[in-house]
């Protein structure tokens, strides 16, 4: 392996420039994009990139660098700027490489059938996805259609032997469709994702885009009100990921977190159940190691209503005295490793988004929420989001409603969740999530 | 030191229109940066990066085919302009001969960070934690960041454009928390420009100071009230309302798909005369300025709103040609692994009359909306919403209690109509814009300017 190579060679310049420790992340792969316009072809790329990243130790601190070129002179040099930066952090005594290295099976990462995509036959893809979307009534137009691809490898090899890597591929496809026209146009989004091109279903992802555009032609700003709300699976794991990020126990332990000493503690309504799994065989963000090269694997984050733990790599392990859970993650080579979700799961429920409006009652389905980085503190979780969706009366789906705001602080939601959907999908919103459809009993709502 | 030769360049964009194109393109970059930060008391993930690349686009009618490589060698970009020219059906063109390089607005760096010893940028995230921590004891947590990029650019165009520019781009922010009781409050602050470490010299601490400050008034908020109200919209980051609520409508690829609603109103009074707004790229070392865009033009300061009066579009060179006009110099991208699109600079509006306390005396009940947390913006409807971080109520004419958990919803045509005052403390701030999944430095601005109604999403019942 030319990349589980490079990565050695970095890893042994790094020791001969004075690292206690070392360990080097390389990536390579090759990506296409496709984006439809109006029926034609607007742009299209096919890429080719790759990159080494180095965190060399002294003792315990540890610095970091990263850079393209993969040669014995560049990976050197690297190595250097890496042992140097290392001195000027400060002492940190958890600081090191995790104690036990290794892999988790994790079939199907890269799809054998990736190859038999030609341009061609992934530009048709996305055309079909436009037609689609431009097929539903009361779609005046299609922003874009896009469907982007990458086929990538891995590798990671550190001072104390481990030396691993993997393969893995994954395509994309999404459509930005409007509905109606001045100032009753709405927009509405369709996605969908797989491991190879195949697993998309064109129609769909374009229909899915017109029917969630269509649906809020019209809206209006609601009067203001508390009431049973329904998250859509979309909004669902938007919110999902914020929970997820306050569960990682660095943000934990630099008290950035509201869940901060409740483990073991009632958070939520019994019948939302959650965990982060990283040998999801379907989830965008598996992999058999993390960006450590710990072993990754599944993690009970809510169960009964309780909070069962959080995620850890080797360094906030160590400082709880715990083991890791394989949660180090890595943006790119450009980024040093730091705790993260890998595929938040949300377990399905019994009933479908039908029996979950009709629990409502008299309140909203969401079906978009805006402005969720700005509107929820991380620290407090309280927040107020900008949303779109429609007015539940009786029991059904009545008016679309626009201009609102939905408020409430994260836990107080989590704890309100009367019923969770059977309906559960991958978004790629807020991390990787694969959520259902959530029914809160109260939530406040602002428009006029 | 050039990047590409500009005889390779020229062979290049040969290769890239070898089956023909409108026109071809040659982007290389090489970037280098270096960032730390301090969190929990500790100086930590020091980290330097060092990349190079090209990306050759050939654009045919209205349809882009590009490739990026990382890395300059000669083969590479021979091999990844043959690679795109496969992409176009035609018959080979040749490339007008490249122009002498232009360089466009300089923004002065008198001391280059790479200079400065990273000892020294250590030092000086513990001063400002130091500071942060000194403003009371309910403070518990700061993180201060530090980062320096130096980007350095060509652009080669089959249209004989040729253009270089060097950037140098520096800021530190503070995130400060503060606790009391069960309650936890965060403030933040940054500074920041295309500019070198003299930026830092005087008084970083400020920065931090700044931060804690907001985190412990923070601490005595209420409520946030609900409903429709008036809304004084504070200088500095309070312009990111304009940036979401108008900016992103005005960039033409949005436009020229009637994804905007401010497509085909130019001319129309969207606004009281008393307003005026720019996108300005060339301003002197701001956060958002450039010497040329990512496609060679220079930069320079567009008029959008004259007089309350919808002015000008901004345009990169592809939605300019579409609408007969030149290019604003808003062609920009993230890096060489991007396309440029049309991308706002430092975008504000222009000092009114007003002060601030006689904007704020003129409200009997209503929000004093100081900074934001962040904004989204639907362009195709204009509808925004946007976090308040630092916001307090006003009654009776005058500021009164801190406020948390605001959020205004609203519309930007409907907000720029209920414009009613703007004041003259002009002041631009630092922030980052994504879009289509691209991330460019974006100075937003304003001076305070208030708004007669907005409908504000609070958390009070």
């Amino acid at each position: 392996m030319r990349l589980e190579d490079a990565a050695r060679r970095a890893v042994e310049a790094a020791q001969a420039a004075g690292a206690s420790d070392s360990e080097a992340w390389a990536e390579e792969s090759t990506s296409r994009r496709v984006r439809v316009y109006a029926g034609e072809v607007e742009s299209l790329s096919d890429a080719g990139g790759r990159g080494i990243g180095v965190r060399a130790f002294a003792g315990t601190r540890s610095g970091y660098a990263y850079g393209t070129d993969l040669t014995d002179d560049g990976v050197a040099e690297l190595a250097r700027a890496a042992r140097e930066a290392a001195e000027v952090a400060d002492e940190d005594e958890y600081e090191g490489l995790p104690e036990r290295s290794g892999s988790s099976e994790v079939p199907g990462l890269a799809s054998a059938d990736f190859a038999d995509w030609s341009t061609e036959r992934v530009v048709e893809l996305a055309l079909a996805v436009d037609r689609a979307a431009r097929s539903v009534p009361d779609v005046t137009q299609v922003e874009n259609s896009v469907y982007s691809d990458a086929q990538g490898s891995v590798a990671l090899a550190n001072s104390r032997g481990f030396a691993a890597s993997y393969g893995a591929t994954q395509a994309w496809a999404y459509s930005s469709a409007f509905a109606g026209e001045g100032a009753d146009l709405m927009t509405g989004m369709g996605v969908g994702m797989g491991r190879d091109p195949g697993e998309l279903d064109p129609e769909a992802i374009g229909a899915e885009a017109g029917e969630r555009a269509r649906m809020l032609v019209g809206a209006r700003q609601p009067e203001s009100r508390r009431c049973p709300v329904v998250l859509d699976a979309f909004v669902a794991a938007s919110f999902m990921g914020f929970v997820g990020a306050m569960l990682s126990a660095d943000a934990v332990q630099r008290g950035r977190s509201l869940f901060a000493g409740r483990e073991g503690d009632e958070v939520a309504d019994p019948v939302l159940r959650l965990a982060d799994d990283g040998t999801d065989p379907e989830g965008p963000s598996s992999a058999p190691f993390d960006g450590e090269g710990s072993p990754t694997g599944r993690t009970g984050l809510i169960e009964g209503g309780r909070l069962l733990g959080f995620l850890y790599d080797s360094r906030t392990a160590r400082r709880a005295g715990r083991a890791t859970t394989g949660n180090a993650s890595r943006g790119s080579y450009r980024t040093p490793p730091s705790v993260g979700t890998t595929n938040l799961v949300v377990e399905g429920g019994e009933l479908a988004l039908e029996g979950l409006v009709a629990q409502a009652g008299d309140g909203l389905y969401v079906t978009e929420v805006a402005g969720l980085h700005s509107g929820v503190n991380p620290v407090s979780g309280t927040f107020s989001v900008g949303a779109a969706g429609i007015l539940i009366e009786n029991g059904r789906l009545a008016r679309p409603v626009r201009e609102l705001t939905i408020a409430s602080d994260l836990v107080s939601m989590l704890k309100s969740v009367s019923a969770v959907g059977s309906e559960v999908r991958w978004v790629p919103f807020g991390g990787s999530v694969k959520a259902p459809p959530v029914l809160v009993s109260e939530m406040a709502v602002s428009g006029s | 030191v050039t990047l590409v030769d500009p005889e390779l360049a020229a062979r290049v964009l040969e290769r890239a229109l070898a089956r023909g194109g409108d026109m071809a393109e040659l982007y290389a970059e090489s970037r280098r940066g270096f960032g730390v930060s301090l969190d929990d008391g500790r100086v930590e993930r020091p980290q330097g990066g060092r990349e190079r690349g090209a990306c050759v686009r050939v654009v045919q009618g209205d349809s882009t085919y590009y490739g990026h490589v990382d890395g300059l060698a000669e083969e590479d970009l021979l091999r990844v302009a043959g690679s795109v020219s496969e992409a176009v059906r035609g018959d080979a063109r040749r490339p007008a001969a490249l122009s002498a390089i232009a360089t466009g607005t300089r923004h002065e760096v008198a001391v280059p960070p790479e200079e400065v010893g990273a000892a020294r940028k250590a030092d000086l995230l513990r001063a400002c934690d130091e500071r942060a921590r000194a403003a009371g004891p309910e403070v518990t947590q700061a993180r201060i960041g530090y980062a320096e990029s130096h980007r350095q650019v060509e652009i080669f165009g089959s249209d004989g454009r040729a253009a270089a520019d060097d950037r140098t781009r520096i800021r530190l922010s503070a995130q400060v928390v503060a606790r009391r009781d069960g309650r936890v409050e965060t403030g933040t602050d940054t500074r920041g420009g295309h500019a070198g470490w003299e930026l830092l010299e005087d008084d970083p601490g400020l920065v931090a100071d700044e931060a804690a400050r907001r985190a412990l008034t923070l601490l005595d908020a209420v409520d946030a009230p609900t409903g429709r109200l008036p809304v004084v919209v504070g200088n500095g980051f309070g312009g990111v309302l304009l940036h979401e609520a108008v900016g992103h409508g005005l960039e033409a690829d949005a436009v020229q798909k009637q994804a905007s609603v401010y497509a085909g109103r130019l001319g129309e009074q969207l606004a009281p005369s008393f307003v005026t707004a720019y996108d300005d790229g060339s301003r002197p070392n701001a956060w958002g300025s450039e010497g040329v865009d990512d496609e060679g033009t220079p930069t320079r300061r567009t008029t959008v709103i004259e007089d309350g009066r919808l002015t000008s579009y901004l345009y990169d060179l592809l939605s300019s040609r579409k609408d007969g006009v030149e290019s604003t110099g808003n062609g920009r991208r993230e890096s060489f692994r991007h396309l440029p699109v049309p991308r706002m600079t430092n975008t504000f509006f222009a000092p009114g009359e007003a002060t601030p306390e006689e904007l704020i005396a003129g409200v009997e009940r209503g929000l004093y909306a100081v900074s934001f947390g962040g904004g989204q913006v639907e362009p195709a409807t204009g509808d925004f919403v946007f976090g308040v971080s630092e916001g307090y109520l006003i009654e009776n004419g005058a500021v009164t209690a801190p406020v948390r958990g605001a959020t205004l919803v609203g519309n930007g045509i409907e907000a720029l109509r209920a414009l009613d005052g703007i004041a003259g403390d002009l002041e631009i701030a630092t922030g980052y814009c994504g879009k289509g999944g691209q991330t460019v430095p974006a100075g937003v601005g304003q001076p305070h300017v208030r708004i007669r109604e907005l409908t504000v999403g609070g958390t009070a019942s």
